[in-house]
């Protein structure tokens, strides 16, 4: 017998007499019930708590404006094309490697979660899906009423998309296996802007 | 080290007190952070009650859904493997690596590979294993093993990490700045994540409706390696699994509040299809779950979530530090756990606890830890695992307490030599005397008094 | 209503103080006690270090003594957690089942059964509360600080009836002082490091008395105590509520 054979007879054997799964409707009911007011708010006030950096704008213009000051220097990587003149740079797979001297990259997310100050990337706005991981900084930007309450909503509205990857992202990269000290820029990103659009 | 038992280790711990004192109060603030974060959430309770919930359903359909995540995993062009036990895991993984040429690996967090002792397999067959996890990296340039599953290097003081980078990774000597060591770790990972063609990583969730599987990090480790290497390896105990994407809108709730009081880890990453031409491997790994799912009273730890909470609020954990639990998972849910591997070899851990019962309230998955350490403890006397001494003597007790007639006797002599508590023999060799004085002993016992005081009472006699 | 008194082994050997006590304030409050004297122990000094089976004995013992009453209360969370949780007799099961469920903790039947509302006590000194984990965490009778739930406490809410007293908030409110029956010596080394940085938290506080339900953990407390040449003194909750 296979190890797979093996395997599935043991549990078979073993497991308890089915229990049915539970109706997700009274804790979203109960969730809902406790969703902030402003939504909005309530993200910017998240995002600032775990580090990251948030920005309301109106326009790409803006942000153009913005990012030129924050940063002015080293190589960008820009996946949103509405955004000019910035860098657009597309990146073979076999070249990824090349992307470890990107100082920004910008990339587009679907949306944004209050609770817990994360923003949902799939694997197409990436671009490539280490650039959000490599690049020194990174920005992100969401449109400014899609933002959700909690993780339950945004599953809802992830629903059953398909993707070959994607991440929630909230914040910078960061660590706090020294002595529990809190450091930003770990192995991914030093920053995380998000630029709430419109 | 290895054939010390808990108490014997943990008393090494307690050597250097301030030290206990800072591992516990660095523990603490911890698990009052969690506090904090939980209390936000007036669903919290309800949130915990539905993840309970949908693990027993995993637990109770574990084999539909094993093949049900088999075939949509595959589907997507991942390939699965199934490992009986730690051996045949470490095999399979080995295999994967010469089949492309590698020698070189770089590893995210995955207790289940510290289980299968992974990283010595490999390095006996020429692999170098590189832990990309700052804190797994710390121990690992310590030449230790992780002492919390989520904190890996929490027993660890900066000086000490100082010395570590000196040594290893060339950093001045004497400095211990956390924002310096970090980026000289940033730097020194960096470069393994650009040459590694394999990376390996554990697995936080797999959903069984989608074939996709999310690995949680905030360092963005396992993400740098993953995508920027040729052949992905995830590393999972078959219990990980959940039935619907929509799940993950609990657990990823759940998850990060209870382990560090974040109200989530900087990334969730969600794993469906490799890159184009590029290939991700799952192994599924059993060893011993599938016997612990068929224990009744302690199949439910295969709910756990190793979210570390119970480690944090654990008052015996946070004062004997994680290594002297000697198994991977350390702990009340180690505790629990790893007896099911072993009996002989971890008969001590479910008496490590003073059954206070906090780990079962901060669980995010409600597992009745402190019952089935109770639990345990029953199957292990009854298996012979107890000590010859403490058998006597539980016998010796029991014959007392059951005679009122030699329960009086005892109880006169033994107020006199204070002689009847069993853990009270009047003996500098007791461990009692040894940081603590017994109570004066009264002139009579409250029966003596009540004879006296309440004469003439007319309860039963027997 | 008949209430049978169940003193645990080592408070009627060591802290017969905490039992007359209790006799006396439920005598105070009208209540017809009796301690049938053939009582000895719960049997949980033996379940607890894995020998639940040879707590056969002290299940019939038990039975036996508390069969004929409305009640049974005693002094201490723990022994009624175990009483509560594996009283058994397969022989008389229904039996065993309905003394288990009529056994009360002392502050719980104040404050379930007898609903007292007020006390004729007078304490005034600095008390610090330690909420034993078996009482707490096992029978409810306060909240917890892992859950998110109301805050309560039954034995608070008696201690706040008594005059003049002076409760103190500890840092951390409800953790384990170490005691856990045999594991005070088998795990002699973390037992005494939880003991001390139990007390520790209450001296920083100010106590003058440390209070709790269960005598074990206070007795463990009073060892450290003791050592370190401290006056503070612990007493059992019943005394403090029977102080005039
Ligand atoms: S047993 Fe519960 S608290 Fe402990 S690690 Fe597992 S999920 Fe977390």
């Amino acid at each position: 017998m296979s190890s797979r054979e093996k395997i599935l007879a043991a549990v078979a054997r073993n497991q308890p007499e089915a229990v049915a799964l539970p109706d997700l409707n009274a804790l979203k009911d109960a969730a809902q019930l406790a969703e902030p007011a402003d939504l909005l708010e309530k993200y910017i006030t998240v995002l600032t708590g775990i580090g990251g950096t948030a920005y309301q704008v109106g326009s790409y213009e803006d942000i153009t404006g913005i990012l030129n000051v924050q940063f002015p220097e080293g190589r960008i990587v820009n996946t949103v094309t509405e955004l000019h003149p910035h860098h657009q740079s597309h990146v073979f797979e076999d070249d990824i490697h090349s992307l470890e001297n990107v100082e920004l990259a910008i990339i587009k997310a679907h949306f944004a979660v209050a609770e817990n100050g994360a923003v949902w990337v799939t694997e197409e706005l990436m671009g490539k899906r280490v650039l959000p991981f490599i690049c020194q900084h990174l920005v992100v930007i969401v449109p400014a009423n899609q933002v959700v309450a909690t993780m339950h909503k945004a599953y809802e509205q992830i629903s059953n998309r398909s993707y070959g990857y994607g991440a929630f992202i909230a914040g910078p990269s960061k660590t706090a296996d020294i002595e529990q000290s809190l450091v930003l820029g770990a192995h991914g990103p030093r920053s995380m802007n998000v630029f709430l659009l419109g | 080290m290895e054939s010390k038992d808990h108490a014997a280790l943990a008393e090494v711990f307690n050597k250097d007190e301030d030290r206990v004192s800072w591992h516990d109060e660095t523990l603490w603030w911890i698990r009052q952070k969690r506090d904090k974060n939980v209390h936000q959430l007036p669903e919290w309770e309800l949130l915990r009650e539905t993840a309970s919930q949908i693990k027993f359903n995993v637990l109770s359909n574990l084999s539909t859904y094993l093949e049900q995540f088999e075939k949509n995993a595959t589907c997507n062009g991942i390939k699965i493997h199934w490992a009986a036990d730690a051996k045949e895991h470490n095999d399979i993984v080995l295999g994967l690596l010469k089949e492309h040429q590698i020698n070189r690996m770089v590893k995210s967090k995955s207790m289940l590979t510290e289980e299968c002792g992974l990283n010595d397999y490999l390095a006996s067959h020429g692999i170098d294993v590189i832990d990309s996890d700052l804190g797994e990296r710390i121990v690992q340039l310590a030449g230790e093993h992780p002492s919390h599953i989520v904190l890996p290097c929490i027993h660890k003081k900066k000086g000490e990490i100082g010395d570590l980078f000196h040594k290893y990774l060339g950093t001045p000597s004497n400095v211990d700045d956390p924002q310096f060591l970090t980026e000289t770790a940033r730097q020194h990972l960096r470069e393994i994540f650009l040459t590694r063609r394999a990376a390996l990583t554990g697995v936080n969730f797999a959903i069984a409706e989608t074939g996709e599987f999310v690995v949680c990090t905030n360092e963005g480790n396992a993400d740098m390696g993953t995508n920027l290497a040729e052949v992905h390896i995830a590393s999972m105990g078959i219990e990980k699994l959940i039935p619907k994407r929509e799940h993950l809108g609990v657990f990823l709730r759940l998850l990060t509040r209870s382990a560090t009081g974040q109200p989530i880890t900087t990334y969730s990453s969600h794993y469906s299809k490799p890159r184009d031409g590029k290939q991700i491997h799952i192994v599924l790994v059993d060893n011993g779950r599938s016997v612990q799912l068929g224990r009744e009273d302690f199949r439910n730890s295969l709910k756990c979530i190793r979210c570390g909470a119970c480690m944090n609020t654990c008052p015996v954990y946070r004062r004997s530090g994680g290594h002297s639990y000697h198994t991977a998972v350390a702990g009340p849910i180690g505790s629990i756990l790893a007896p099911n591997l072993d009996m002989r070899k971890y008969a001590d851990l479910p008496f490590a606890s003073t059954l206070c019962g906090s780990c079962s309230n901060v669980c995010p998955v409600k597992i009745d830890i402190h019952q089935q350490l109770y639990k345990w403890r029953q199957v292990l006397v009854k298996a012979g695992y107890a000590p010859t001494v403490k058998k006597i003597a539980m016998q010796l007790m029991a014959a007392t307490l059951a005679s009122p007639t030699l329960y009086h006797a005892a109880g006169k002599m033994g107020r006199a030599t204070i002689k009847f508590a069993p853990f009270a023999v009047n003996n500098k060799l007791n461990p009692w005397y040894k940081q603590r004085d017994m109570p004066a002993p009264p002139k009579e016992s409250f029966g003596e008094w009540y004879a006296r005081n309440r004469a003439g009472s007319q309860e039963p006699g027997v | 209503m008949r209430v049978g008194l169940f003193i645990p082994c080592y408070v009627d050997q060591f802290y017969p103080g905490a039992a007359i006590a209790t006799l006396q304030l439920l005598e105070k409050l009208g209540v017809e006690a009796v301690y049938p004297k053939n009582q000895t122990c719960c049997g949980q000094p033996m379940a607890n270090s894995g020998f639940e089976h040879l707590t056969g004995g002290c299940n019939r013992l038990f039975i036996d003594n508390f069969a004929n009453f409305d009640y049974i209360v005693a002094p201490s969370g723990s022994c009624v957690l175990h009483i509560r949780e594996h009283l058994h007799d397969d022989k008389q099961t229904q039996l065993a089942n309905n003394i288990s469920q009529k056994t009360y903790e002392l502050t719980s039947f104040l404050t379930d059964v007898l609903k007292v509302e007020h006390l004729p006590s007078r304490f005034p000194y600095r008390v610090g509360m330690h909420q034993s984990c078996h009482g707490q965490r096992g029978l409810h009778l306060s909240s917890m600080t892992e859950l998110v739930a109301p805050a309560f406490s039954k034995p608070g809410s008696l201690l706040k009836m008594v005059k003049d007293i002076d409760l103190i908030e500890l840092d951390r409110k409800d953790e384990c002082c170490g005691f856990g029956g045999t594991f005070c010596v088998t795990e002699e080394a973390v037992s005494a490091k939880m003991g001390k940085d139990r007390v520790a938290d209450h001296l920083h506080h100010g106590a003058e008395y440390i209070t709790g339900v269960d005598m074990s953990c206070l007795m463990h407390m009073e060892g450290i105590l003791k050592r370190q040449g401290s006056k503070v003194k612990v007493l059992h909750i019943a005394e403090i509520l029977n102080a005039e």
